[in-house]
């Protein structure tokens, strides 16, 4: 598939009163045509960073790009100007927030929100705006479009909102969707409704779509392929089914370990113990180290490569060196495996002594 | 697709035990909210510099009345009207005796034969200006501190059984209030002042009772704050009493609210009696506050602009310096601001 | 009973707290929401309005009673049938009770008495006919400080931690910290007597005269509303809103003054009631020094004069004005806000 967009080995760092907080430490992914890659970590791991860096809305006084690029169109996005950004924003790329409650300005009408990139990108007239604006409205499901775009985002509920942002992001058929936690803010129920809509729409206008979640159930239902994010680096990526069965890294294991699910009967809920590292002064090997019970001297002195695990799958651990010892994953991950042809664990469904 | 590794010592695979108490470990050292508050402010350069000033300030009004030899109401008509001379920036020509008299210029420690420097000058009086302006800011600091303790003492007081009684005493106190802030300071303040005797006294009472219904909304609405968290309830169930709940837990999570509204505080009192003073309803002669000196000092802009330049000065050095630690105390406390 | 005089609580949550538009806003709809709609909140407030007069009308009244002498038989200037005539008016004979509801009377009609230094002049009269200079004076010092402060304010948040936010910080500390009187006095020193650039004094000169006393007057107004501007725009700055504008591929300009400015400007109007407050303080110091015929030059003089109905009819006069205006201040508020309006109006 064509590529769309290809971070490369970008590196950034904020400079705060404490010190550099090196936020980025290296990252590398690409982005395909028509897919959605979900970007999951704890807060603070740096996902939310990344696309902000995509969409240049960092704050400029004291956000420093150290290193790395990001190609959009074939061209680097960290060299463009503010005016050829703005260009991109709203247009090829845009962005829904995590919290709908305050992302509408407050003070203008729901229409007036969701005509502003339309104006502003494409040629057209108010009036075709508002025509296009109660198209938008529509198509998220919003009922009475044409009453609803007079009035402000106080007199919508929380969902509603988010469609309205949804509609926003869409209104100028973007090549890249990146939704920032677009459900977290929300309840459960809602977050299912959000989901589905963002589904149905990507099928209908064919976008591709960067998800952020800490939520690995939103993952599972919604992403193609995941990233998975610590300490300022991704440390595995792969297909969806990948990461959820075929897991190579011990964070990915210890995230996955603590998702609750219906099948663990009586297990604990498993907690990945310690905090995320302090990234003013990250750890020199491999950031999770400190609160893995697999590690290794290599890990502390020095920070892992990517390994190859398939063509669409790698992670960043020593475990996959050649030379490294095999260690066996936590039981509930061994579970997962067995269920995935290729990995080490897998037991064809009709043979093998499970049961 | 091969990949080509390193070849690594075997050593460099072998487990290690992390302590998993060493990653809950943390870096930094735990500070409490007030050294923490502490650390802030230092770094807020025109708070630090306005502790100093203030504390030059507060020194000078109790140690500069004794600087020279004159007292503060030492008449001696023989020396009035001197302008300021310092005799080491007399040669430059600033602060040198001299003065405009009839459009020439005239030494008048020389033309009314005085010896002595008078660092501020003199008054139409011959009162030396340096001795009543230490003594005017020594009043006007009284003044204000007084009233601004008087504003907690009461605030606090009213605030905080309002709500921590709540219910109908709450309801009622609350009403009260409700009505008096209605009323502007300025109204209370003039009637207060003519009700009673004019004096310190007065001052402070008329500005004191405007002042604490401030004091009392904020302390009731950070009591109404903590008091239904669950620290208060766990206090309560083990079986505090009201007095150590309201002493040992309420108390100090609301001091720094305090402090900052204090500092705020101050210097509105400053203001507000050198305001009265100038309208004349503060003080009286032979009296002197920095409102009364510069009120003195109005009246002679014309001729001896000196006598209005000193207590100016230093009422608005004192005004910037209180406002400027104030904000630096309001942004070191703020949580929002950590980092 | 929180939600009656919520500028007065806002203010004080302005000096504590960075979040206090937010604060204030959720204040506001806590009183909408909470039961009562617009009509019945202002209802509520003007009855409070009412209740605060009545106090402070009786309070004068007994405080007149309580000075030595009766006001007006101590009244040296007042010929004997004057007296006479001014003691049938206002029953000075009769019991004090009765006395207190005609006085209480009077105010209604906005009758405060005759003047004691003006031979008997009515002090409703005296007052009327010098608000002219006054009103000049503080519209033009407060279109003047708003319009500046909203500038300055502006500046120092887009250009934050900038020489430009340091110099407006700076003038707003200067203007908050420095008494309108000192500067009066010192603007009038060097630009009137020194360099001989406006008159120095007196109302003679039109709009010449009137520049000075503006420029004095409209400094604490200036440095509050720049104070002011820059905390809200530095917050709305910073708001999710403002970063999808961003992401929306919105203008530096557009995010400013589409987005930013209008949420930043509306909080603006609580602060006019404080306002009119500090320039009613400062009217009675600056029209003292540039002798200018207003209302708080009078008040002064009066002061000064013990002519004691001059000061309670200004005072009333200056109670009333502003508690109507904060009244105003806080229904405007509800009106322009459109969170507030369309909550209120049941829509």
């Amino acid at each position: 598939m064509e590529k769309i967009l290809e971070v490369k080995d970008l590196e950034l760092s904020f400079h705060t009163f404490a010190g550099e907080v090196k936020a980025i430490r290296g990252v590398d992914f690409d982005l395909k045509k028509g897919e959605t890659l979900a970007i999951v970590g704890e807060s603070g791991s740096g996902k939310s960073v990344t696309t902000k860096a995509i969409m240049r809305l960092l704050p400029e006084n004291n956000t420093e790009y150290k290193n790395g690029q990001i190609l959009f169109d074939g061209k680097d996005i960290l060299k463009l100007s503010e005016k050829e950004m703005q260009k991109i924003r709203g247009k090829d790329i845009s962005m829904i927030f995590q919290d709908p409650m305050t992302s509408l300005n407050p003070t203008m009408t729901v229409g007036k929100q969701i005509m502003e990139p339309i104006l502003k990108h494409q040629n057209v007239s108010k009036a075709e705006a508002k025509k296009k604006a109660i198209e938008l409205l529509q198509l998220v499901g919003m009922p009475k479009p044409e009453l609803r775009i007079k009035q402000y985002p106080h007199q919508f509920s929380g969902g509603q909102r988010q469609r309205i942002v949804i509609a926003i992001a869409l209104a100028c058929n973007p090549h890249i969707l990146i939704a920032d936690e677009p459900t977290t803010a929300l309840d459960v129920t809602i977050q299912a409704q959000i989901l589905e809509l963002m589904k149905s729409l990507q099928k209908k206008i064919n976008t591709s779509i960067i998800f952020i979640t800490h939520d690995l159930g939103v993952v599972a239902n919604v992403a193609d392929r995941v990233a998975v994010m610590y300490g300022g680096k991704i440390v595995e990526i792969g297909n969806v089914d990948e990461i959820f069965y075929n897991p190579q890294h011990p964070y990915t294991w210890g995230l996955l370990s603590s998702m609750p699910s219906l099948d663990a009967k009586d297990e604990k809920l498993y907690a990945i113990p310690g905090t995320p590292p302090d990234l003013l002064s990250p750890p020199k090997g491999d950031a999770f180290a400190l609160r893995s019970e697999y590690a290794m001297q290599i890990d502390l002195e020095e920070a892992p490569p990517f390994f190859k695990v398939s063509d669409t799958h790698y992670a960043a651990t020593w475990l996959l060196h050649p030379d490294a010892p095999t260690v066996e994953p936590p039981a509930i991950i061994i579970e997962r495996m067995k269920r995935f042809p290729g990995s080490r664990y897998y037991e064809a469904e009709n043979g093998g002594n499970h049961q | 697709m091969t990949q080509q590794y390193d070849k690594l010592s075997p050593d460099a695979f072998k487990p290690v035990k992390v302590n998993n108490k060493e990653a809950e470990q943390i870096a930094k050292p735990s500070l409490n909210f007030w050294q923490d508050a502490w650390l802030r402010l230092r770094k807020n350069k025109a708070a630090v510099v306005s502790i100093f000033v203030l504390f030059l300030l507060v020194i000078m009004a109790f140690v500069g009345t004794h600087l020279t030899s004159h007292g503060v109401d030492e008449q001696e008509l023989s020396r009035a009207n001197l302008p300021p001379k310092i005799s080491w920036l007399a040669p430059i020509g600033i602060a040198d005796g001299h003065a405009k008299v009839g459009g020439k210029d005239v030494d008048l420690y020389a033309q009314k034969n005085v010896k002595e420097n008078y660092w501020f000058g003199t008054d139409g009086l011959g009162r030396d200006m340096f001795t009543r302006v230490w003594k005017g800011t020594q009043i006007s600091l009284l003044i204000a501190v007084v009233a601004a303790l008087i504003d907690v003492v009461i605030g606090v007081a009213y605030g905080g059984i309002s709500a921590y009684y709540g219910g109908r005493v709450d309801d009622i106190m609350q009403r009260i209030v409700e009505i008096l802030y209605g009323i502007p300071n300025l109204v209370i303040v003039i009637l207060m002042i003519m009700v009673m005797e004019p004096g310190i006294t007065a001052i402070i009472i008329a500005i004191a009772l405007t002042g604490w219904i401030g004091m009392s909304r904020i302390v009731r609405g950070q009591v109404l704050k903590f008091k239904n968290q669950e620290f208060i309830l766990a206090a309560r169930t083990l079986g505090a009493s009201n007095i150590r709940i309201i002493f040992k837990h309420l108390l100090p999570n609301i001091l720094a609210i305090i402090v900052i509204n204090t500092m705020f505080t101050v210097p509105t009192a400053i203001f507000f009696e050198a305001f009265l003073s100038f309208i004349g309803l503060g003080l009286q002669a032979p009296n002197a506050s920095l409102g009364t000196l510069i009120n003195d000092g109005y009246k002679n802009i014309q001729f001896q602009p000196y006598i209005l330049a000193a207590p100016a000065v230093v009422l608005s050095i004192l005004m910037i310096a209180f406002n400027l630690l104030g904000d630096g105390l309001r942004d070191a406390f703020d949580p929002k601001m950590k980092d | 009973m929180e939600e009656l005089l919520p500028y007065t609580l806002f203010l004080k949550l302005t000096k504590l707290t960075k979040n206090s538009h937010f604060t204030f806003r959720c204040f506001v709809r806590g009183i909408i929401i909470g039961g009562a709609s617009m009509a019945k909140y202002i209802t509520k407030r003007i009855i409070y309005m009412i209740i605060t007069l009545f106090l402070i009308a009786s309070f004068t009244f007994f405080l007149m009673k309580m000075l030595p002498g009766s006001p007006i038989s101590s009244a040296p200037k007042l010929s004997p049938e004057q007296l006479a005539v001014v003691e049938a008016k206002y029953g000075l004979d009769k019991p004090l009770p009765e006395q207190y509801v005609q006085y209480l009377g009077n105010m209604l009609k906005l009758d405060f008495g005759v003047s004691f230094q003006f031979k008997g002049a009515d002090v409703t009269q005296l007052i009327i006919d010098r608000a002219g200079p006054s009103f000049q004076l503080g519209m033009q010092a407060l279109v003047l400080g708003t319009i500046l402060g909203i500038i300055l304010g502006m500046v120092a948040a887009l250009k934050q931690n900038t020489v430009w936010d340091y110099g407006s910080t700076l003038i707003a500390i200067f203007g908050l910290s420095i008494p309108s009187f000192v500067f009066a006095a010192v603007l009038q020193y060097w630009v009137g007597v020194k360099w001989e650039l406006l008159p120095v004094a007196l109302w003679k000169d039109g709009f010449a005269s009137s520049i000075m006393p503006t420029i004095a007057l409209a400094i604490g107004p200036l440095a509050t509303a720049a104070r002011f501007v820059r905390t809200e725009m530095i917050e709305v700055l910073g708001s999710d809103y403002i970063m999808l504008a961003k992401a929306k591929g919105a203008s530096r300009f557009e995010i400013a003054f589409k987005h930013a400015f209008r949420n930043a400007l509306i909080p603006l109007i609580t602060v006019l009631g404080p306002l009119a407050a500090a320039l009613v303080t400062g009217s009675l110091v600056v029209e003292r020094i540039f002798s200018i015929p207003g209302i708080g030059e009078q008040f002064v003089k009066s002061i000064n004069m013990n002519d004691f109905p001059v000061i309670m009819g200004t005072t009333m006069f200056y109670s009333i004005l502003l508690i109507t205006i904060i009244l105003i201040v806080d229904i405007l508020y509800g009106i322009i806000d459109p969170r507030i309006r369309l909550t209120g109006g049941n829509k």
